[in-house]
């Protein structure tokens, strides 16, 4: 049995998250991966938006900043550069990450700022009972897509590759034994890293999309999730719906605050 | 080390005063957005931080930007943002953020026509009521107004002090014809100025509460990764930091956070009077219109009329008391601007009907003439 | 809490009911059937066949559910 207990504000359970809702499984993952690595608590500064996956900071006992909705990466940077030797961790969900704040999303990572991010993606606004997301896969529905959405869905992870990350991983809940490893890589990397985490909202997104219960949600994840190396190996029909889970970006770049720090050093008087 | 006088003697805009003073003042982190007639402030800091160990970084819009000065200044960092109109407008909910929160930052707005993309190189005052009432919700808040170059660094310095002081945002309200204007300035030596750091808790208590119900109603803070862990967030929270719906709770909160302001007006509040004491008529100005509204009074007294000015340099919290008695003594107080009498407002509500409010303004880019103001001196005298 | 030990393979499983929010996630993706849901809480009723995977546990949303390897 692993001891969460000694990263957990007790006094704030049992959490606010519904029955099913996966995102405690991540928290629990994540919680696991810093303890892998050593990190002092004091040393972590986790940092989140708006949503119910960003109401995990309330939970464990690091320094915690809750901010506004989208904006998580962008308090992030400040904390960031103001003390480069704080890793800042970033909890946010599809919908603040990628709709409302996009922008700096792809901004961060193209800054290659160290940042980790773990994006919470459920597909749906969940905090605000299940409008149709930047995620929502097409035909799916949402409180405001009532007969299925018309739009197409984020690669969320590919842009974040495409924009610069240095580290990009996808994993569900249902394998917390492996994302728990993802999520110390990205810690560890130096250099904006992601791990986009699938995680199933029962009660928002399932109960519309004819998952029922939370079994068959991760049954569902549990299908559709293909490895990325099984996956190369798969023509595109056969990935449709599919989940490509893995390690899908693992590069060595310049990271910003250090860049920037030798920027200071250069010119210092 | 004292400076000669002489080598303090620089002819300089008030954009670049106001990144003088800001790094007079402390400040080491800045993050913005370019925007007219404001960039001067992020350039020069782009330049200057480094050298003395500080942050610069332009984001990707100012929300972001004031974003990242909330972070930077809860790990411990001076922090400042420049912009004008269209991007205050848009850092308005994170300002907000910051008053809830009690995040200590200075906001730069360099005040230009609008509404919408306005009048990008034109002087305006139309955001002093935005500078206020700009984020939802009752919020406190300092708006600062200079109107020359060598008041754009000493109120840089001051904003930064409030701002520490109080832990509160505060706004400094520079326009396009104070930003732009180049003038000789005697900077001070920097043994002249005070700069004030925020009240710090003790990171070995391991009772600290970030938002304690202090006596002073400011509770001391802690930053990031000195060794006491919080929380902070933008929803009504209890002592610790954390979320509460707790009615009395949240009502304690909300009314420390607006008194805080409140009870230390006397303190915060700062105006200039010029040959107010037996005049029939007052010119009310601010920012750069009180430059022609000065100019107008001193005519008019050379004209033998009983004219005197009232200038606020901080315009909130409103100086409410002054207008009232000023009310009291003169048959018309005149409220020159550059909007259409956003201040004026505030001056017949604080007039309280005991005098007339007459109002000149000016919207079109162009400021208000001295000639005008003194013309109007004359028709009410 | 409930608690259930099994001499042999060591195991313990403890349920945390005050924080438990009866998904069942724990139940269904035990590969060895260890549990079942009984009164809307999981209860163990094949300790013995328990590999001490800690599936249940890492699944668990809610830090309900804890696998222990028990000294003997
Ligand atoms: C500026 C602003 N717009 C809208 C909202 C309302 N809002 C709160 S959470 C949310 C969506 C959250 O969805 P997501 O980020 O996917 O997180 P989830 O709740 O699914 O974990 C919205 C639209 C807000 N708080 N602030
Ligand atoms: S609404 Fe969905 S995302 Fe939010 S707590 Fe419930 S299950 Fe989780
Ligand atoms: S540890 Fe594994 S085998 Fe044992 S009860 Fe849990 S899931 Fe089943
Ligand atoms: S997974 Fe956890 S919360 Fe769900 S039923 Fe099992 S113990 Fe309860």
């Amino acid at each position: 049995m692993f001891d969460y207990g000694a990263y957990l504000r007790k006094d704030k359970f049992p959490l606010i998250w519904c029955s099913g809702c996966g995102d405690g499984i991540a928290l629990k993952a994540m919680l696991r991966a810093i303890d892998r690595i050593g990190l002092s608590k004091d040393e972590i500064v986790m940092v989140s938006g708006i949503g119910c996956s960003s109401r995990l900071p309330g939970y464990v006992d690091f320094n915690t900043l809750h901010t506004t909705h989208g904006r998580a990466i962008a308090f992030a940077t400040g904390v960031k550069m103001a003390k480069p030797e704080l890793t800042v961790i970033v909890v946010t969900g599809d919908g603040d990450a990628t709709a409302i704040g996009g922008n700096h999303y792809i901004h961060a990572a193209r800054r290659n700022i160290d940042l980790t991010v773990i994006l919470f993606n459920n597909w749906i606004y969940g905090m605000t009972g299940g409008q149709v997301s930047p995620t929502t896969p097409f035909g799916k529905r949402a409180s405001t897509a009532p007969y299925g959405s018309t739009e197409n869905a984020f690669n969320i992870s590919g842009l974040a590759e495409a924009a610069g990350a240095s580290f990009v991983a996808r994993e569900t809940v249902f394998r917390p034994q492996v994302l728990d490893k993802f999520i110390e890589k990205a810690i560890r990397k130096k250099g904006f890293s992601v791990v986009e985490v699938f995680t199933p909202c029962p009660t928002t997104y399932g109960r519309r999309n004819k998952m029922r219960s939370v079994i068959e949600m991760m049954n569902w994840l549990k299908d559709h999730a293909v490895p990325k190396s099984r996956a190369e190996k798969m023509d595109p029909q056969e990935l449709e719906e599919k989940i490509i889970t893995g390690v899908l970006v693992d590069l060595d770049l310049p990271e910003y605050t250090e860049e920037y720090q030798k920027l200071i050093d250069r010119v210092k008087s | 080390m004292v400076t000669k006088e002489k080598n303090r003697i620089r002819v300089m805009t008030g954009n670049e005063a106001c990144a003088e003073g800001a790094l007079a003042a402390g400040c080491r982190f800045f993050a913005g957005y370019p925007i007219t007639p404001s960039s001067e402030i992020a350039e020069i800091l782009s330049r200057e931080l480094p050298k003395v160990g500080g942050k610069f970084i332009q984001m990707e819009d100012e929300i972001a930007a004031m974003g990242a000065v909330i972070g930077a200044s809860l790990a411990g960092s001076k922090s400042l943002t420049a912009t004008s109109g269209p991007g205050f407008s848009l850092k308005q909910e994170n300002i907000g953020y910051a008053s809830m929160a009690e995040v200590p930052c200075v906001i730069v707005n360099v005040m230009r026509g609008g509404p919408s993309t306005g009048l990008p190189t034109l002087p305006s005052q139309s955001d002093v009521m935005q500078a206020r009432w700009g984020t939802h919700g009752d919020h406190p808040i300092i708006a600062l107004a200079p109107s020359s170059v060598r008041e754009s660094f000493d109120w840089t310095v001051r904003a930064f002090n409030l701002s520490e002081t109080y832990r509160v945002p505060v706004v400094l309200l520079l326009d396009e014809i104070v930003g732009h204007t180049s003038e000789k300035v005697v900077l001070p030596d920097t043994s002249e100025i005070q700069i004030v750091e925020r009240q710090k808790g003790d990171p070995k208590n391991k009772d600290y509460l970030p938002y304690k119900q202090t006596e002073s109603d400011i509770p001391p803070m802690i930053s990031f990764g000195e060794g006491i862990r919080f929380h902070v967030t933008g929803l009504c929270h209890d002592e610790t930091g954390f979320p509460t719906n707790d009615s009395q709770k949240i009502d304690l909160l909300l009314r420390r956070l607006n008194r805080k302001i409140e009870r230390y007006r006397d303190q915060i509040t700062d105006n200039q009077r010029d040959q107010l004491d037996d005049a029939d008529v007052a010119v009310f100005a601010y920012g750069s219109t009180s430059r022609s509204a000065r100019w107008a009074v001193r005519r008019a007294r050379e004209e033998g009329l009983r004219v005197g000015l009232f200038r606020p340099i901080v315009l909130w919290p409103f100086p409410e008391d002054e207008v009232f008695s000023i009310a009291q003594k003169v048959h018309h107080i005149i409220v020159p601007e550059m909007n259409l009498g956003q201040m004026a407002h505030e001056v017949e509500w604080a007039s309280r009907g005991s005098t007339d409010v007459i109002r000149i303004n000016r919207i079109d880019g162009d400021p208000v003439r001295p000639q005008v103001i003194l013309e109007k001196i004359k028709e009410v005298a | 809490m409930t608690e259930k030990t099994a001499k042999k393979k060591r195991s313990r499983i403890v349920v945390k009911r005050e924080w438990c929010k009866n998904c069942a996630i724990c139940v269904e993706f035990c590969p060895k059937d260890v549990l079942v849901m009984k009164d809307g809480f999981p209860e163990v009723v094949h300790i013995e066949n328990c590999t001490l995977c800690q599936l249940c546990e890492l699944r668990c949303p809610d830090f309900a559910i804890e696998v222990y390897e028990d000294e003997t």
